[in-house]
């Protein structure tokens, strides 16, 4: 009760609590050079591809992933008017926390389920192989 | 000092004053958007798995058809720009809203609902075209993958178009009340955030899987 005293009493408008300070004013500018910039880094990448002017795959994938992370910060700035001020900055260390985490789960994912067969337990077909690399180390605990 | 020394005197009787009680709280002024975002961020995590799901099996073919093969890039640049634009539309909107104009807010929603709605065709009319073609869902991993990532994201898209066709309802009968604009907020935030996870969605699944 009382905190929503001390609103009315800071706040200009009173009532129309939800334009104070979590939505911020958008503007027509900044719609527009989000949308542009979208565009443009919507079209680049689209192009690379379809006239195939990188050869080299990884170079290709590279560039490629390097425009979507760009385009997702405009979105997030001119969309979804990301700034360490709205809520106080929880908004942006909440998303902070997400961007870490799906940083780890993707490449945590890809790097454990890409490297499976080097660290799998030994199978039928390579236990000789384990075998032999054993042996040095058995051989001097063997003879005395 | 004097003060001091009383309230802590007074600690320990029943009528000790509420010293906690701050003249100004540092109180969120509406949980709504951070919880609103807080769920966006928990769907992120929804997409994540989906996508690191599809970076696994994503060239797990079962000696079926590729990406390269099946993948029509100029209609899939037609699906993001229909995506890109009701976004925008979805800005005017809210510029509308802003200025309280009923009408206009409810003119670009329409709009709005319009490209999402062909977005949503365009995807539907892909899918049933590779089912058609026998890359359906369960001709390989790679596909299975695929349907369920771009399938979970065009689910997003219904509902968040079922959402919007509500909300016009409500706007056009309540007019921009204080509740109809918090819902057209969260509605807009939901609607831009699709369109983040679309940017991940045509890269990583369109564009590099036809390199």
């Amino acid at each position: 009760m009382s905190a929503h005293d001390t609103h009315a009493s800071h706040d200009a408008h009173g009532h129309d609590d939800y334009h104070h300070a979590n939505e911020p004013h958008s503007t027509f500018s900044d719609y527009m050079v989000g949308f542009v910039l979208s565009i443009i880094l919507t079209a680049i990448p689209f192009w690379l591809v379809m006239t195939k002017v990188i050869a080299d795959r990884q170079t290709a994938v590279l560039v490629l992933g390097g425009f979507a992370v760009v385009q997702i910060l405009v979105h997030m700035v001119y969309f979804l008017h990301m700034n360490g001020k709205v809520e106080g900055g929880w908004t942006l260390l909440s998303t902070i926390f997400t961007v870490v985490f799906v940083a780890i789960a993707i490449t945590g994912t890809l790097w454990v389920m890409f490297h499976m067969n080097a660290n799998m337990m030994p199978t039928h077909s390579n236990m000789p192989a384990m075998e032999q690399a054993a042996k040095p180390e058995a051989a001097p605990k063997a003879s005395p | 000092m004097s003060d001091i020394r009383t309230s802590h005197g007074a600690a320990a009787g029943a009528l000790a004053p509420r010293e906690y009680h701050l003249a100004h709280e540092p109180h969120p002024e509406n949980g709504t958007a951070l919880g609103f975002w807080l769920y966006l961020m928990s769907d992120c995590l929804i997409f994540a798995a989906l996508f690191a799901t599809y970076g696994v099996l994503g060239r797990s073919y079962a000696a079926g058809p590729n990406g390269a093969e099946l993948f029509e890039l100029p209609l899939v640049a037609l699906n993001t720009a229909f995506l890109l634009l009701s976004s925008i539309t979805f800005g005017f909107a809210m510029l509308r809203k802003q200025l309280g104009d009923v009408k206009g807010t409810l003119l670009w929603l329409a709009v709005t609902g319009a490209f999402g709605l062909c977005f949503l065709s365009l995807e539907l009319y892909e899918f049933s075209h590779l089912i058609h073609e026998g890359a359906g869902p369960q001709r390989s991993a790679f596909l299975s993958a695929f349907f369920t990532l771009v399938g979970t994201h065009g689910l997003h898209v219904t509902f968040g178009l079922i959402w919007l066709l509500v909300l016009m309802l409500q706007i056009n009968k309540h007019g921009l009340s204080t509740e109809n604009k918090r819902r057209l907020m969260c509605l807009s935030m939901f609607w831009h955030f699709l369109d983040v996870v679309w940017i991940g969605v045509f890269t990583f699944v369109y564009l590099m899987g036809v390199l």
